[in-house]
């Protein structure tokens, strides 16, 4: 479904961040990547996601047989492509429920589907409140504004929930979640799992995983993924620490 | 479109002798002097009292400064040039086919889905258009007159209601209240005349665009609209299409007179034409509008979206005399490529136990400006007075301007004034997370916009808000991204 190929990127005008990246999800599997802070996994999901301000300098993203790289971002989305934001934006004065309805309409059009309509959608977020559990009346404000970092992060699963993507990308859903919040994020996620959906997970702590079993588990360090290997890797790192990590990117350059 | 064809034949025959000053035409010769004053109001056969009116007008005009005080550049106006009455039918000046209008314009009116006749209309295209509106028209009037409702072109009024004409005309702007009024009540052309009596709610939203008549009622154009006591009326000014005019300038005036528990809802979308991208052409706007809530727990209340002009002065304002009496100011600007707005509102507390409320939200895009300039005076009679003023500014991109300037003046020590104001941007950031939803740059920009706007266009007419929210997207298009 999605096939990374020596992906380098920098920000315009700017420094490299991405160094050659390799990785191939499959539909119906979970990977998380993982690495120290600063190592480009946002910039990782931002670049595939289509964001502004980065320059790809080489490389290639193939995503269900199409050039991912050519797509506006929101041409992106549409094809199903979604990322849970780290830092979730505040957009004052639009409710959430119309920007969600929105959102999947412009889905649903693309896909040659009918739109739904305030009713129809009221009875699918109904459904979904089910799977992910978010105040109602979290629903009737405004986007993200005036939330807490667990609100906004129990959103942003509730988004993906509503929009049934096929390729999830999921960055640092899990931090400043408390332990409560953090279980029903990731009972929402399982809950997402299917045979047609691949799940990209970034995380910094190991934590995630024991609720959200992955089937790879990649290291990201300078740029690169600099290892891979199943769930157990997560328990690896968590033992070690991201030294090691260090140490061996330090010894690559 | 042969008959296109003949207009043309007979527009630019027209064209060849220019202007001319012979009453045979029925257009007046450029320049403003007592002569052309008598001139437009023997044309219109009025009395002598308001030739006598628009006299002391004019003399009084010729004593005043055009003002400076607002944050808007312009070209000196020369007053002489301008030519101050021509009748409807005139084809002078005008595009002779849609060919010759601005195509962008054009482009605009496809988006809001307007009927190429109508466009033609809009545009001014010289063609004797028949509106398809007046049979509608006809019955709406009859509705109207059952109920005691006038409402009829100012010209109209004059000639059938002198009375209630001269009772009120002037009451509310006075003919020496300020430069542009003052030049509007001297010159006027036309404009509309509603009065609703005792009692009485109209059953109706009250618009031009159902009024026999209705077209070219010119530059400066005079409304008068009085709700004698226990009467409603909501009226609806203008039009969501873009509005294309051969005239720069436009003094326009209106007085409400609301008098005791009577209502007055007036509504305003605006959208003249602003220009091109580099502030070639466009309206210069230059409207006074105030509303007197004359009666106790009388009501008025301003709605405006003004979304076009190549330059919008104007400050809808309320005079509350009447004990208990509210005053409320909705009012959406929104200013892009080189439009400049300065408006707001004046609210004047007079009467005991009175109430207003401003919400002020402006919006600049490319190298728009966009002031909002409001005055709360509470006078020292006006006990346990309420203001509560709120004026966002919202940017889109970094080369426009948003600017506040409120004046308080409170010489009531039991009066309570609330004053908010916030200013943010559209980011970038807002527009990706929106695109990353599937949601295209163009669209969040009018959702966010729309957002912003939410709580004035509330206060519009169900139709009208639809139609003004289309509206707003529309104008931003292109503006990011
Ligand atoms: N827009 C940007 N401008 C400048 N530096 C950036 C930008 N985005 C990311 N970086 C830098 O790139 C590196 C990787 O950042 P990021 O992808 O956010 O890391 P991670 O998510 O792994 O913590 C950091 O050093 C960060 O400061
Ligand atoms: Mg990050």
């Amino acid at each position: 479904m999605l096939k990374i190929t020596n992906l380098q990127a920098r920000v315009a005008g700017g420094k490299q961040i991405l160094n050659g990246v390799n990785l191939e999800v499959r539909p119906g599997e979970v990977h998380a990547i993982m690495g120290p802070n600063g190592s480009g996994k946002s910039t990782l999901a931002h670049v595939l996601a289509g964001r502004e301000g980065y320059e790809i300098i080489g490389g290639t993203v193939e995503y269900q047989g199409q050039d991912l790289l050519a797509l506006a971002p929101e041409e992106r989305a549409r094809a199903g492509v979604f990322l849970a934001f780290q830092y979730p934006v505040e957009i004052p004065g639009v409710s959430n429920m119309f920007f969600l309805r929105t959102a999947l309409n412009e889905i649903r059009r693309h896909r040659g589907e009918e739109e739904v309509d305030a009713m129809d959608f009221m009875a699918l977020v109904k459904k979904k409140l089910k799977i992910v559990d978010i105040d109602e009346a979290l629903l009737k404000r405004p986007v993200n504004a005036g939330f807490s970092g667990g609100e906004k992060k129990r959103n942003e699963i509730f988004q993906l929930a509503v929009l049934e993507p096929t390729l999830a990308i999921l960055d640092e859903t899990d931090s400043g979640l408390d332990i409560d919040a953090l279980r029903t994020v990731a009972w929402g996620v399982n809950a997402m799992r299917s045979p047609k959906r691949a799940i990209v997970m970034v995380t910094h702590y190991q934590r995630l995983l024991e609720y959200i079993v992955p089937d790879r588990v990649h290291v990201l360090a300078g740029g690169r993924i600099l290892r891979s290997g199943g769930k157990d890797l997560a328990l690896h790192l968590e033992e070690q620490g991201y030294k090691w990590v260090k140490d061996e990117t330090a010894g690559v350059r | 479109m042969s008959s296109a064809r003949e207009i043309e034949h007979f527009a630019q025959a027209e064209y060849k002798y220019g202007w001319t000053a012979d009453l045979e035409t029925d257009s007046a010769p450029c320049g403003l002097n007592e002569d052309t004053i008598r001139f437009i109001s023997r044309k219109k056969d009025e009395p002598a009292w308001l030739l006598e009116w628009r006299l002391r007008a004019f003399r009084h005009w010729l004593t005043m400064k055009e003002p400076t005080w607002a944050k808007v550049h312009y070209p000196k106006i020369d007053y002489q040039a301008i030519s101050y009455y021509s009748a409807p039918r005139s084809t002078a000046g005008k595009p002779r086919s849609l060919d010759e209008v601005d195509p962008k314009l054009l482009e605009e009116y496809a988006k809001l889905g307007i009927p190429l006749r109508e466009q033609e209309q809009l545009t001014g295209v010289a063609v004797d258009a028949v509106m398809d509106s007046v049979s509608v028209a006809t019955t709406f009037k009859q509705k109207l007159s059952d109920l005691g409702i006038i409402f009829c072109s100012f010209s109209e009024a004059v000639r059938e209601h002198p009375d209630l004409v001269r009772k009120y005309l002037g009451s509310v702007v006075p003919y020496t209240d300020n430069f542009f009024a003052t030049l509007n009540c001297a010159v006027f052309s036309d404009g509309s005349f509603v009065y609703v009596p005792k009692g009485v709610r109209c059953p109706m939203e009250l618009s031009t665009y159902f009024r026999i008549n209705a077209s070219n009622t010119g530059q400066f154009e005079r409304t008068l609209i009085v709700a004698d006591a226990g009467a409603y009326v909501s009226y609806l000014e203008g039009c969501t299409a873009p509005m294309r005019d051969e005239n720069q300038l436009h003094a326009a005036v209106v007085e409400l007179v609301a008098h005791d528990d009577a209502r007055v809802k007036y509504s305003t979308v605006q959208n003249w034409y602003p220009g091109d991208e580099n502030g070639k052409g466009g309206i210069y706007n230059f409207v006074t509008k105030r509303g007197k809530c004359a009666g106790v727990n009388s009501h008025i209340s301003w709605t405006q979206v003004e979304t076009g002009s190549a330059i919008t002065w104007k400050y809808p304002s309320c005079i509350l005399l009447g004990d208990n009496s509210v005053g409320e100011f909705y009012s959406v600007a929104l200013t892009n490529h080189r439009m400049q707005a300065d408006t707001g509102t004046k609210m004047i507390h007079l009467g005991k136990n009175t109430r207003s409320t401003i919400v002020s939200k402006g919006i600049a895009a490319g190298h728009g400006q966009n002031s909002y300039r409001g005055l709360v005076r509470i006078t020292k009679g006006a006990e346990h007075a309420r203001n509560y003023s709120r004026c966002d500014s919202l940017l889109i991109g970094d080369r426009c301007g948003a600017h506040t300037f409120p004046y308080i003046e409170n010489q009531n020590p039991t009066a309570r004034v609330e004053h908010e104001a916030s200013t943010s941007k559209i980011g970038e950031d807002q527009i990706y997370y929106c695109q990353q939803r599937g949601i295209s740059a163009e669209d969040a920009v009018s959702m966010i916009v729309n957002g912003f706007c939410r709580e004035v266009l509330a206060e519009l007419p169900m139709e009208f808000a639809v139609e003004a929210q289309k509206l707003l997207g529309l104008k931003l298009e292109g503006s990011v991204g």
